[in-house]
C-alpha cells in the first residue's frame, strides 16, 4: 500500500508522531503494531482524507483521523455575500447532494425571515430532496461495492445517477450544483417533462434496486467483507453524535424527517428503515431500505403535487417575473434592488436541522439587520460522522 | 412548549441563578447560561430521567465582534426518547478563558471543541487535543473571526493582467 | 482470420519514431486515481458505463503516482492540501501531464478566500484547463482530446 505519506512517517519516532497528532491518538504497543499513514491520497479515498492507522496484523487498533484538506473557508465566504448570492456557496459542501444542502439554507433563511413557502414549492422540494437522497446513495453503493471488489455494481449504479442528473439539468439548468431553491420558493416552476420523467424512474427504479440486491446479497466476498465488521453499539453512536444511516444502523430511531419534521414531511406515509446489528452490513441494509422509502414519498408527493404559485407573493423577498419587467416600474425596482443589494433580514440567530442522506445537516444562521449574513455555520453530518 | 417550559424549571430548581435570560425566536427557546455553570446544566439535562438530553447535535460559535461579550458558543442539545431539542448559549469574554469542555457528558464534544477552536479560536478548559484541524499547522490566526481578512486575491483583468501576474508564484519544471 | 493473413507478409513499414512513440503516449495515458472534490464525482461519472472514457484509453486510474503519467486536479486545492499535491506530482515520472479540470482548479473558481489556492498552477505546471463548475463529463473528454493532441505534437528532446 504506497501513500504519499508512507516515507515520511517511518522517519519519525513514537513521541514525534504522537506530538505530530495532537492527543487524538494513543498507540498501544509501538513496538508490535504496524503505524500506517493512509492516504490523503489512496485509492480508497472519495474524499480526501488522512487516516493514521496502528494495526495488528490486518485488524485496526486505533485510528485517528486527520481532515480539512477539503476545508473551503465556505462559512467565512458567505459572510461576505447577500443571502441569495451565498446560496451558490451551499451547493459546493456536500456535492453528491446538493439539493439537502440548499434546503437547509433555504430553510433557515426562510426561518429567519419569518415566511413559509407556498405548498407547491414544498412539494416539489420534497421530491427533489428524495430524488437526491437516491443519487447520492446510490455513489455511496456504487464506491462501497468497488472498494470491496465489486466493479460492476458502480457501473450499474451510475447509469441510473446519469438518468437523475439528467432530471436535475431538466429542472435546474444543471447536472450538480443546481442552487434551485430560493428564499421564498423556487427559482421557477417545473417544467412539463419533469412529471413524466419521475414517474417513468419509479416506473424502472425498483428492479434496478432489485439488481443491486442479486448481486451483492449473496455474493460470499461482500458478505464476509460486511458482515461483523465495524461494530457499533447503539449507545456509543448516541454518545458520539452519529446521524443517517450510520446511527440507524445501530437501531436508534432518529431521523430528522420524522422527529423534527419540515416541508411538509408530516404528510407523508413512509418509515424509518433500523438495523439490528450496528455492523456494516446493517447500515447497508438501513440505506438500501431508504431507497425504497423515498421512491414511496416521491409517489405520493407526485400523486399530491397541488396547482398554484412557487413563489410567494412578496416582492422584497422573491424577484418579479421577467414578464412584468416590461411593464411596471416597481418590478423593475425591486428586480435591481434584489439581485444588487438583496434584501435585509432580522436580527436574530435561527438552527434549522434537516435529513440529508448522510445524516443531519443543520444550518445556524445570524442576521444583524443587513442583506448578509452576519454569522453562517454548518453541521456537517460527515464531519461529526468522522469524530 | 410544555417541554421548554419543563426544562426551564428543572435547571432553575435544581441549579438557581444558573439561567440568566431566555429568549424565544420562530419558534426555538434559547437558554443563556452563565460560564462557570454551563457543565453542571448540561450534567442535569443529559442525567435527568424526564429530560434525558442524550444527542449534542452541535457546537458552534459565533463572534458579535461590535458587541461585548465577544463570543457566543452555542449548544444544540436533543433527546431522542423525547424528541425536543433546546439550545444552550453562552457569552464568553475572554477567548482563552471559555467554558469548560463536555467531554465528559458527551464524548463528541471534544471534536466538536476542537473546531471551534481552530476557526474561531475559543479555548475550552480542560480539553486537551485541541489543534488545527482545518487548517495546516503552521496556520496563523482563527479564520471565522470577525477581524480576520477574508484573503481573497485580485481578479486579472486584461489591463491589470501582467501586474498581478508578476506577483503570483509560476512553478516550472 | 488476422488481418497478417489478409495482406500476407505484411512488410516494413517506415516511420518516425516520434510520432510513434506520441501515438502510445496519447493512446494508453494512466491518469492517477486522485479526486478532491465535486469534479471528482464528474469525473467518476465520466469513467462509469454512460460515458465511458476507456473509448479514449483513459479509464484505467492508477492508485500510485509512481505509476501514473497523468494527473487531473479535480477539485478546489486547499492551502493544506496544495504540498501532498506538489509532493503527488514531484513522485510521478517523466514524462506527466497535468489537467486543471474545473473553475476551482483552473482559478480558484467562486473560492476566492484565504482558504483556497488561486488555481492549481500556482503548484504544478498545467497542460490543460477545462472549465466549468463543474464540468460536463462531455467537456472532461474534450480536455483528454485536446490533451491527446498536444501529446502528439511533443517533441522527444523535451522530455529529454
Amino acid at each position: 500500500m504506497i501513500s504519499a505519506g508512507s516515507d515520511t512517517i517511518q522517519e519519525l519516532t513514537v513521541e514525534e508522531l504522537r506530538a505530530k497528532m495532537g492527543t487524538g491518538m494513543t498507540i498501544e504497543d509501538p513496538e508490535e503494531h504496524m503505524l500506517l499513514s493512509m492516504g490523503p491520497q489512496h485509492p480508497s479515498t472519495h474524499g480526501v482524507l488522512r487516516l493514521f492507522v496502528e494495526l495488528d496484523g490486518e485488524t485496526v487498533v486505533n485510528l485517528a483521523p486527520d481532515i480539512g484538506f477539503l476545508h473551503t473557508g465556505i462559512e467565512k465566504t458567505m459572510e461576505s455575500k447577500t443571502y441569495t448570492k451565498a446560496l451558490v456557496l451551499t451547493d459546493r459542501m456536500d456535492y453528491l447532494s446538493p439539493w439537502s444542502n440548499n434546503l437547509a439554507y433555504i430553510l433557515a433563511v426562510e426561518k429567519l425571515l419569518g415566511v413559509e413557502a407556498t405548498p407547491r414549492a414544498q412539494v416539489i422540494r420534497v421530491i427533489l430532496a428524495e430524488l437526491s437522497r437516491i443519487s447520492s446513495h446510490l455513489v455511496w453503493l456504487g464506491t462501497h461495492a468497488l472498494d470491496l471488489a465489486a466493479m460492476s455494481v458502480f457501473l450499474y449504479c451510475f447509469r441510473e445517477r446519469e438518468y437523475l442528473l439528467d432530471i436535475y439539468e431538466m429542472v435546474g439548468g444543471q447536472r450538480m450544483m443546481v442552487s434551485y431553491f430560493r428564499p421564498g420558493g423556487l427559482w421557477r416552476d417545473l417544467p412539463e417533462e419533469f412529471e413524466p420523467a419521475v414517474r417513468h424512474f419509479l416506473d424502472f427504479f425498483p428492479a434496478r434496486i432489485a439488481d443491486y440486491e442479486a448481486l451483492l446479497k449473496n455474493n460470499p466476498i461482500f458478505l464476509r467483507r460486511t458482515k461483523g465488521i465495524g461494530l457499533i453499539s447503539a449507545e456509543d453512536a448516541t454518545a458520539w453524535g452519529l446521524t443517517g444511516g450510520n446511527l440507524r444502523g445501530s437501531g436508534v430511531n432518529y431521523d430528522v424527517r420524522k422527529a423534527m419534521p419540515y416541508s411538509g414531511y408530516e404528510n407523508y406515509v413512509f418509515d424509518v428503515p433500523l438495523g439490528t446489528d450496528g455492523d456494516v452490513y446493517s447500515r447497508y441494509r438501513v440505506r438500501i431500505g431508504e431507497l425504497w422509502q423515498s421512491l414511496r414519498i416521491i409517489e405520493q408527493a407526485l400523486n399530491n403535487l397541488p396547482d398554484g404559485p412557487v413563489n410567494i407573493d412578496d416582492r422584497k423577498i422573491v424577484p418579479p417575473p421577467r414578464s412584468e419587467l416590461g411593464q411596471s416600474m416597481e418590478a423593475v425596482i425591486h428586480h435591481f434592488k434584489l439581485w444588487t443589494e438583496g434584501f435585509n433580514a432580522p436580527k436574530g440567530f435561527v438552527y434549522q436541522s434537516i435529513e440529508s442522506p448522510r445524516g443531519e445537516i443543520s444550518c445556524y444562521l445570524r442576521g444583524d439587520g443587513g442583506p448578509k449574513p452576519a454569522r453562517v455555520h454548518f453541521r456537517g453530518p460527515s464531519f461529526v460522522n468522522l469524530a | 412548549m410544555n417541554r421548554d417550559r419543563l426544562v426551564v424549571d428543572k435547571i432553575n430548581a435544581a441549579l438557581p441563578e444558573a439561567i440568566e435570560e431566555t429568549l424565544d425566536f420562530r419558534g426555538e427557546q434559547t437558554l443563556f447560561i452563565k460560564k462557570d455553570q454551563i457543565k453542571a446544566v448540561c450534567q442535569l439535562l443529559r442525567d435527568d430521567a424526564d429530560l434525558q438530553y442524550n444527542f449534542l447535535s452541535d457546537i458552534n460559535a459565533d463572534d458579535l465582534l461590535p458587541d461585548f461579550p465577544r463570543f457566543a458558543i452555542n449548544y444544540q442539545i436533543y433527546s431522542i426518547s423525547n424528541q425536543h431539542r433546546i439550545r444552550l448559549r453562552v457569552y464568553v469574554e475572554d477567548p482563552d478563558n471559555g467554558p469548560e469542555t463536555m467531554a465528559s457528558v458527551w464524548p463528541i464534544a471534544t471534536w466538536l471543541e476542537t473546531e471551534v477552536w481552530d476557526l474561531m479560536g475559543v479555548r475550552f478548559k480542560g480539553n486537551g487535543s485541541l489543534r488545527r484541524l482545518f487548517m495546516p499547522e503552521d496556520w496563523q490566526g482563527h479564520p471565522l473571526r470577525k477581524d480576520y481578512p477574508l484573503g481573497y486575491e485580485e481578479v486579472q483583468f486584461s489591463f491589470n493582467w501582467e501586474a498581478i501576474g508578476a506577483r503570483k508564484p509560476n512553478p516550472q519544471e | 482470420m488476422g488481418i497478417e493473413q489478409k495482406l500476407g507478409n505484411m512488410g516494413v513499414v517506415t516511420y518516425r519514431l516520434e510520432d510513434l512513440v506520441n501515438w502510445g503516449r496519447s493512446n494508453a495515458m494512466w491518469p492517477i486515481l486522485f479526486g478532491l472534490a465535486c469534479c471528482a464525482i464528474e469525473m467518476m461519472s465520466s469513467q462509469a458505463a454512460h460515458y465511458d472514457a476507456s473509448r479514449f484509453g483513459m479509464e484505467l486510474n492508477r492508485p500510485s503516482p509512481r505509476q501514473s503519467d497523468l494527473m487531473i486536479v479535480a477539485g478546489r486545492v486547499s492551502r493544506k492540501m496544495a504540498p501532498v499535491i506538489r509532493r503527488l506530482y514531484d513522485q510521478m515520472p517523466n514524462p506527466k501531464w497535468v489537467i486543471a479540470m474545473g473553475d476551482c482548479a483552473s482559478c480558484g473558481g467562486v473560492f476566492n478566500n484565504y482558504a483556497v489556492v488561486q488555481g492549481v498552477d500556482e503548484i504544478v505546471p498545467v497542460d490543460v484547463y477545462v472549465a466549468g463548475c463543474p464540468p460536463r463529463p462531455e467537456a472532461l473528454i474534450d480536455g483528454f482530446m485536446t490533451l491527446h493532441e498536444k501529446v502528439r505534437g511533443e517533441k522527444l528532446k523535451d522530455w529529454a
